[in-house]
């Protein structure tokens, strides 16, 4: 089960309002390799891993991808929260206040909303080399989020999640080698 | 006087230290010295939560710790309004 603790993993303190970064940094919530998809990913894998290093290692980065999901919506929560209706349209967020005022909303920086459609086909070394894959794409991501801002607010806890995935990737490597190994073990009687 | 910002802060270094830790002895179990490290800060990080939420309130509930009246746990501010 879940326990959640009332604070963030690493602090955002974003104190200029920045709507066009938020639209960007949104797909990193709801988009193709955010981090909604990858806690949903690993935390749905983990029930079928055959050894107890890839069912301990999912079950935490799935964890902490949640505590990054936070950070995301917090940054999108402070870029936005104090906007007038009239700057939302002039940045091209007319549509989402409509659906959403200034709420929080899962979807990519085109607007597509969030889809868990395309998941995990439940062989290990498949999917574990599918997390390699998501967190190399997430590392791209930010690397792109990072460009497009000047803003040291912004990109302080950009730079961190972007290096958490960096380990992940790490980590995931070793829990695929651990799984071949052990699956190559299991042919020797 | 405690400084809340500095004891925030300081808490939320441990505990990355220690989530780093914890992912890293997920695919290294007999790692003695990651061992040895996370113990110990887990006990520094543990021994300024206590303190933190003595003064300031509480990080956790379902029963992680206890609270005075009113309910200390919903109190402002929250994470994303405040870090």
């Amino acid at each position: 089960m879940w326990i959640y603790e009332k604070k963030l993993e690493y602090p955002v303190n974003i104190k200029k309002k920045d709507l066009r970064m938020a639209k960007y940094i949104v797909t990193q919530y709801g988009g193709p390799d955010g981090e909604l998809g990858a806690a949903l990913r690993y935390l749905n894998q983990r029930y079928t891993m055959p050894t107890s290093k890839a069912k301990g290692l999912l079950t935490d980065i799935g964890t902490e991808e949640l505590a990054h999901v936070e950070m995301i919506c917090t940054m999108v929560y402070q870029l936005v929260n104090d906007a007038s209706v009239e700057e939302l349209e002039r940045a091209g967020l007319g549509s989402l206040y409509t659906q959403h005022n200034h709420g929080l909303y899962p979807t990519d920086a085109f607007g597509v909303p969030f889809t868990a459609a395309f998941g995990s086909v439940g062989d290990p070394i498949a999917d574990l080399t599918e997390d390699l894959a998501a967190e190399q794409k997430a590392r791209a991501t930010y690397e792109h989020l990072i460009r497009l801002t000047d803003d040291p607010d912004l990109i302080d806890p950009l730079r961190f999640l972007r290096q958490r995935e960096v380990v992940h990737y790490q980590r995931f490597g070793e829990a695929l080698n651990d799984v071949q190994f052990n699956m190559d073990r299991k042919k020797y009687y | 006087m405690i400084n809340r910002d500095a004891l925030y802060r300081n808490i939320q270094e441990l505990e990355f230290a220690c989530i780093d830790l914890n992912l890293y002895l997920d695919t290294h179990p007999d790692c003695e010295k990651a061992i040895y490290d996370y113990n110990n800060i887990s006990m520094e990080l543990n021994k300024l939560k206590k303190l933190y939420e003595i003064n300031f309130g509480p990080f956790s509930n379902f029963g992680t710790s206890q609270s005075k009246c009113p309910w200390q746990w919903i109190e402002d501010p929250w994470p994303w309004e405040r870090n």
